[in-house]
């Protein structure tokens, strides 16, 4: 009873493993839609000597204007600095340097007397340089708490863990915690113009208006306890090891005094490289028309708290205008004027190709 | 049957008790061991599901090495946090593991379906329904008609009083035509209470030998469902890239954590006093130190191989393999189905097959033999229907009343009475046959007016032109057989002629026919030859009664005879079939697939090799290779068949030594240097199934172990290779050769049937067709179209552009995360090697995610760098993306350099800037964070930038994602900086974008740094070779005009067929 015929009829039962496009084993007509049969309206550029030539051009002939007018620009900025880190035995600030000890109660003071040649017209921007000093390193990157500085009391009481080994003393949270707010530079600058007839006058630096705006009124916020008074609301912190005054006498307006101290804020914003410079004070113009600082000699006194040497560090004060373009960087003008030279040749050398050859590549591409 | 299973006795051999009653005469009764009759291939069951599956998962590399960084984050304090690669891998291995389990799912269902399949058993005299797993080796089954075996059987008795029974083996072989098997003899008792055992051999691949006893029925193959799990290409790629950026990642780190070291040890360094470590850090050992830096710097840099990338070349291969299946070009109205895509993973592949192996009959061929026309005493007959083309040959009243009529009448009906009678064809609701040529022959004789009515006890009836019944007697059949390459019947008609009709192959009919009868024909059947047709001579002879008896009484003996049967009948055969008579000959179109022959001339033209493998018979299989053009009129054919083994006084073995190393010193040796491939011969490759096998198993006997590297030299510099009388896994032994070959080429298989199963496995990319014979090639390929022609599509358009569009992706995303990473690695020369990240924590994340991914996206799925009708009418760009050629060397250093250098203009392009940070104009200073953003803000826009350089076809959603992703960022920035986050801890970015943007200098330096990134970009772009699509297609003429040998283009077959036909016959 050997019935006897092999068919494959069986096969139609079995299911089909079916991937993406499967779906179903008897899938209907594919829709004639130009997205499905991948014939979408298309723009389909092509870039020869002979689209992108005038392009090489313009870009050139827009570009070099441009780093002209860069270059003079950061050349007509006048820049002043002064290294007063004392390391060397003629410098005013050696002793200072190298009595340093944190012990000190008593702030050393030294005095550099420099000279402009040139008349400092416009607000004249004084800022603070270090070199050789790791704002950007991970470990002093991360060494802050950001909720802490805003303001919120928590954060004040118990200090993140990123703050270590800078969150507390003895049980007490240091308020600002953090080795970036333990490490502020503290020394005080000032600035004396030795007039002709012999007098010293103070120049007026104004202290406002160096850190962002943003940080000043949203990101960083004092603590706001019951007492309005910030000595109660800090009440129960204590100071950075390295500090000489608690964060709530860094300045007498209140305005600018705790968290909101713009010194500090500047000081929070770590820099990029190694060597840096920060905002530390502006010369406002006067309204008369004598510059801002005339040509002369004047005197740079120094409160020397900050140390540098056992990390082989550098401090400068510069003195510098500001144009539209920020500080003194001949980098963009030159960029701009070398890229601008390059396509105005690279420009001449495709306008040959294209004269010599084009005419194929013409032929070519044109039809498209 | 003891006697013929004894010979058989070999140290490999197996007993088996029939209905497990063990025979008495044996001493001691072992149960003997096999395995079961499940089917499994499925992969997974519940319990296994999740540690195997993970494991399989993480045995990838890729998976393997996210994972290490995952923990390396968990365990080290790393700069980034464990969520930036943690999320993305869980989200990869959750998917991957649902899609596997479905799939899986969908097997189980499909095993049970067969393995619970009922079946009916004897056992001990009663009928038990059982499922199908659960048959034992020795069970008795019954298996009603129509049914398929559940497994290998026996055929012990039949309901047929002959004790035959009809199988087809179209799963097997792709054979759709009925085989005959006979019971084993002496079984006639009553099987209930049969006492038997079988010896026999051990399983074995050769289907032809297992198939040599008649009585043998093989169930359908065994599929084992092992779908290839990734485009090789790419995944060497990226395997080889993963591996160079591992090391690239793990020189960066060392040299880093060295720096590191070196640059704490000045004193100062380490530790100065604005930055202490914490007591912890201060009390670890240096070298666990030391340890962690570097696994900590690994982290950083390893977002130089993102998880994202894994992603996005995943879902690109998903969403891309739609479109293979919205192609409308690929529906059959037919079958009313488009195409299939099982797999997902291969779509590049596609455009890198080197070899295509094709199956034969379903595929090549519409396995739909038709009778074309014949030729009597030299004069041409063709059938024509009413409605064709009237000319000289039309037929309106009767096929034979025609002008041409020139053969005597006698003659005509001579030739169709052959036809009628010389086959083994039967009668039961139309033909059936064990070959469809024979039913193409009768058929054809019956559109001329004869028309066989069957076969009843020994006597053949034919109804004639004037419908009268003729009756013949059938004396002897004297079958088919492949050396012989003829058939012959002897018959007695009424009036008590005895007559021999022979049909068979033209070179085994010419010798043994009165040679003037030759010429005439021998012209029709060489043209008929050439135009692709299977060509028959026919002859006849009649027998004297003193001949008859003769030949009647050699037979009988030679029938009866204990040793060297066939050699006997084979003798007896010869000696009758001589001095015949040639009537005629025919010709039968074994009809081609639609634009077959344009197929395969377009696969060709692009630089594929094609092998055709079947089962078919050599002449069959060699004439269907002529109609598709894969032989052409000047291709020089060399041939090692069985055939051609034989040769008087030399053993098979030196023969085939013999014919291997001639062929070689031809096709190898003596072939002129690639270069100078003008005038270069065509060969063809012919081998049979036999000769393979003494090919690929020689290696052991002999010390000739160089056989196979011969056979494979030779196929690998013939033009085509015909592969015919294969077994299914002859057929992919085939398909192993060449994949493991030198230099591994890309191979494809396509077939329709079971037969080609073990093929499309074995092949990178398996194509199935949704053809007549099951589903089962359809169920095991990775592709699924509905015809032959599609597959040009399917390799030249849809292939092509799927390589050059995830190659682009892939060295994207390594060029746009070098030069992502490359800043990250030179800051930290400037920040004392702390492993500082350059970028805020969102960005590194985002970057890949958000930033830069849709766009390449968008590219890979969109990209028609030529368009599909160019490149299907210009094959030969196909040669252009060959051997990987868009992933080797010199595009990757390219994309290496072009990453190097954008990163260091990012860098220090900033750098300089910042040499001075008061950028704004109200004096007041940028940080690190600023510097970071304005150095991502560059890259974000280069990147994005030069993806719009590198597209050449721009749909909407192009420009859509382009730019929306460039405004995506802005907008992002703006609000990831405008607001106090209270879930981070530090507000690291807050207005950090928009107070960049308020300086005049961070625009200009992010614009002329764009701009000089783009620069060579462009410059290279316009000085390169001139790549416009109308470009192309002069380089393509020129080149197919002057190197590649021009190849004929693809005329209509018919056309092609009356040109030469007036070449030859006048």
């Amino acid at each position: 009873m050997m019935a006897s015929s092999y068919s494959a009829k069986d096969e139609d039962g079995h299911i089909t493993v079916s991937g993406p496009g499967g779906g179903t084993l008897r899938n209907k007509k594919p829709e004639n839609t130009a997205f499905k049969q991948q014939r979408l309206p298309a723009w389909q550029p092509i870039l020869t000597a002979g689209t992108v030539l005038p392009a090489f051009f313009i870009i050139g002939l827009i570009f070099i204007p441009i780093g002209i007018g860069l270059y003079v620009t950061s050349n007509n900025i006048k820049e002043f600095e002064i290294d007063y880190t004392g390391d060397d035995t003629s410098s005013p600030c050696y002793n200072c340097a190298k009595n340093f000890s944190w012990n000190n109660t008593k702030s050393c003071t030294c005095t550099i007397p420099f000279q402009l040649d040139q008349p400092y017209e416009s607000n004249v921007f004084m800022y603070y340089g270090l070199s050789n000093f790791y704002q950007n390193h991970r470990r002093y990157v991360k060494s802050r708490d950001d909720s802490q500085l805003n303001g919120n009391i928590d954060s004040l009481k118990k200090p993140s863990k990123e703050c270590e080994p800078y969150a507390s003393i003895d049980n007490k949270p240091i308020a600002p915690c953090g080795a970036i707010a333990n490490s502020m530079f503290n020394d005080t600058l000032t600035l004396f113009y030795n007039d002709p007839n012999g007098t010293s006058v103070p120049i007026p630096l104004t202290s406002t208006g160096i850190a962002w705006w943003t940080d000043k009124h949203v990101k960083f916020r004092n603590p706001v306890g019951t007492n309005s008074n910030l000595t109660a609301v800090f009440q129960g912190t204590v100071k950075p090891v390295n500090w000489h005054r608690p964060v709530y006498e860094l300045d007498t307006d209140p305005e600018n005094n705790g968290f909101i101290n713009e010194d500090f804020i500047v000081w929070m914003r770590t820099a990029a490289l190694p060597t840096f410079r920060k905002l530390y004070r502006i010369i406002q113009k006067k309204n008369t028309m004598a510059p801002t600082l005339p040509r002369g000699n004047y005197t740079l006194v120094v409160d020397y708290n900050y140390p540098v040497r056992s990390f082989e560090g550098r401090k400068r004060m510069i003195l510098s205008t500001i144009s539209w373009m920020g500080g003194k960087n001949p980098f963009l003008g030159i960029a701009y004027i070398t890229v601008g030279s390059v396509c105005f040749f690279l420009g001449v050398v495709l306008l040959v190709i294209h004269h010599k050859y084009g005419n194929r590549n013409n032929s070519a591409n044109i039809s498209n | 049957l003891s006697s013929s299973i004894e010979n058989h006795r070999t140290l490999g051999s197996r007993t088996i008790y029939v209905g497990h009653r063990p025979c008495p005469a044996n001493e001691v009764f072992i149960p003997p061991k096999f395995c079961d009759n499940r089917i499994v291939s499925s992969k997974y069951t519940v319990w296994n599901f999740l540690p195997k599956n993970l494991f399989e998962q993480f045995r990838r590399i890729a998976n393997f090495y996210f994972l290490i960084i995952f923990l390396v984050q968990v365990i080290v304090d790393t700069p980034t946090s464990p969520v930036t690669s943690g999320l993305p891998l869980f989200f990869v291995i959750t998917v991957t593991a649902i899609k596997q389990g479905y799939e899986d799912w969908l097997r189980h269902k499909a095993d049970n379906e067969v393995n619970k399949y009922r079946v009916t058993v004897l056992e001990d005299g009663r009928r038990i329904q059982k499922e199908s797993e659960k048959i034992k080796v020795g069970d008795v089954l019954e298996v009603e008609e129509d049914e398929t075996f559940p497994c290998d059987l026996i055929l012990l008795q039949s309901s047929r009083d002959d004790g035959t029974c009809f199988v087809t083996t179209a799963s097997l072989d792709g054979e759709s035509n009925h085989k005959t098997h006979y019971t084993v003899p002496d079984t006639e008792r009553d099987v209930e209470s049969l006492n038997a055992t079988i010896e026999c051999e051990q399983p074995q691949p050769d289907l032809y030998k297992s198939l040599g006893p008649e009585n043998l029925l093989l169930k359908g193959a065994t599929l084992k469902n092992t779908q290839s799990i990734c485009g090789k290409s790419i995944i060497a790629f990226f395997t080889g890239t993963i591996l160079k950026m591992g090391k690239t990642i793990l020189s960066k780190a060392l040299v880093c954590t060295t720096l590191k070291y070196v640059w704490q040890s000045k004193p100062g360094q380490d530790e100065p006093w604005y930055n202490e470590k914490t007591l912890k850090e201060k009390e670890t050992n240096l070298y666990l130190n030391m340890f962690t830096d570097f696994l900590s710097f690994m982290v950083l840099f390893n977002f130089i191989i993102p998880v994202s990338m894994y992603v996005t070349v995943e879902m690109q291969k998903f969403l891309g393999s739609f479109f293979i299946s919205w192609d409308k070009d690929f529906f059959d109205s037919e079958i009313e189905e488009g195409a299939l895509v099982n797999t997902s993973d291969l779509n590049e592949e596609l455009g890198q097959v080197e070899y295509v192996f094709t199956d034969k009959t379903g595929t090549l061929t519409q396995n739909n033999m038709e009778f074309i026309e014949c030729c009597i005493d030299g004069h041409q007959y063709k059938y024509r229907d009413a409605s064709s083309e009237v000319d000289g040959f039309c037929v309106t009243d009767g096929p034979m009343n025609t002008v041409q009529q020139k053969a005597g009448r006698e003659r005509e009906e001579l030739f169709l009475r052959a036809l009628c009678l010389c086959h083994t064809v039967q009668v039961k609701e139309g033909f059936i046959a064990s070959s469809p040529d024979e039913i193409a022959l009768v058929q054809g004789a019956m559109r001329y007016g004869f028309t066989f009515l069957g076969l009843e006890s020994k006597t053949m009836k034919i109804l004639n032109r004037t419908n009268d019944v003729e009756m013949y007697e059938l004396l002897h059949v004297l079958n088919f057989d492949p050396v012989r390459r003829r058939m012959s019947v002897i018959v007695r008609s009424i009036s008590g002629e005895t007559l021999l009709f022979c049909k068979g192959a033209d070179s085994s009919i010419f010798p043994r026919v009165k040679q003037e009868e030759v010429e005439k024909i021998r012209m029709h059947v060489e043209r008929n030859a050439t135009d692709g047709y299977r060509t028959l001579c026919v002859a006849y002879k009649h027998l004297t009664a003193e001949e008859y008896d003769q030949v009647d009484s050699g037979l009988r003996e030679a029938r009866l005879a204990l040793q060297d049967r066939e050699e006997k009948l084979m003798a007896v055969y010869n000696q009758v079939e001589t001095g015949m008579n040639l009537i005629g000959a025919t010709a039968v179109e074994d009809r081609l697939q639609e634009e077959a022959a344009e197929t395969m001339e377009a696969l060709q033209g692009a630089g594929i090799k094609v092998w055709v493998l079947t089962g078919d018979k050599m002449e069959t299989a060699k004439s269907t290779c002529y109609a598709c053009r894969l032989f052409k009129r000047n291709t020089e054919l060399l041939e090692l068949t069985v055939r051609t083994l034989e040769s008087p006084g030399k053993r098979r073995e030196d023969r085939l030594h013999d014919l291997l190393l001639e062929y070689h010193k031809k096709t190898v040796q003596d072939a002129p240097p690639a270069k100078t491939r003008v005038a270069s011969q065509d060969y063809g490759f012919i081998v049979d199934g036999a000769t393979l096998s003494m090919v690929l198993n020689s290696s052991s006997e002999n010390n000739l172990h160089d056989y196979k590297d011969l056979f494979l030299q030779i196929c690998q510099n013939c033009t085509s290779v015909l592969c015919c009388r294969m077994a299914p896994l002859q057929k992919a032994q085939i398909v192993k050769m060449v994949k493991n070959s030198k230099g591994s080429p890309i191979t494809l298989s396509i077939g329709d049937g079971a037969n080609d199963v073990s093929m499309i496995l074995e092949a990178h990319v398996g194509i199935g067709i949704k053809g007549k014979e099951g589903r089962q090639a359809v169920r095991n390929s990775d592709y699924a179209i509905p015809k032959l022609k599609h597959l040009k599509k399917l390799l030249l358009g849809h292939g092509h552009l799927y390589y050059v569009r995830i190659a682009h992706l892939v060295q994207y995303f390594f060029y746009k995360n070098l030069c992502f990473i490359l800043p990250q690695f030179l800051y930290q020369f400037f920040c004392g090697c702390s492993q500082q990240p350059l970028y805020d924590a969102a960005y590194l994340t985002m970057y890949n995610i958000c930033f830069t991914s849709m766009p390449i996206l968008a590219y890979s799925l969109f990209e028609q760098h030529i368009s599909i009708e160019m490149l299907l009418e210009n094959a030969t760009l196909y040669r252009q993306i060959g051997k990987n050629a868009m992933l080797r060397w010199g595009p990757f250093l390219y994309w290496t350099l072009l990453g190097v250098f954008h990163g260091l203009v990012f860098f220090f392009g900033v750098w300089f800037l910042f040499s001075n940070p008061a950028l704004q104009d109200n004096g007041q200073a940028f940080g690190n964070w600023s510097y970071g953003t304005i150095v991502f803000t560059i890259l974000v826009f280069t990147v994005t930038l030069k993806l719009a350089l590198d597209t050449r076809h721009w749909t909407w959603i192009n420009h859509f994602v382009i730019w929306g992703s460039l405004a995506f960022y802005v907008f992002f920035s703006f609000f990831w900086g405008g607001v106090i986050w209270p879930f981070l801890r530090q507000q690291r970015l807050y207005f950090v974008f928009a107070n960049m943007l308020s300086s005049v200098s961070a625009w200009l330096v992010i614009i002329v740094l764009i701009l000089l990134s783009l620069l060579p970009e462009i410059l290279y772009v316009v000085l390169r070779k001139p790549r416009g699509p109308y470009a192309r297609q002069k380089l393509v003429q020129s080149s197919a005009g002057g190197i590649q040998s021009p190849r004929s283009s693809a005329r209509p077959l018919l056309m092609r067929t009356f040109s030469d036909e007036s070449n030859t016959v006048s």
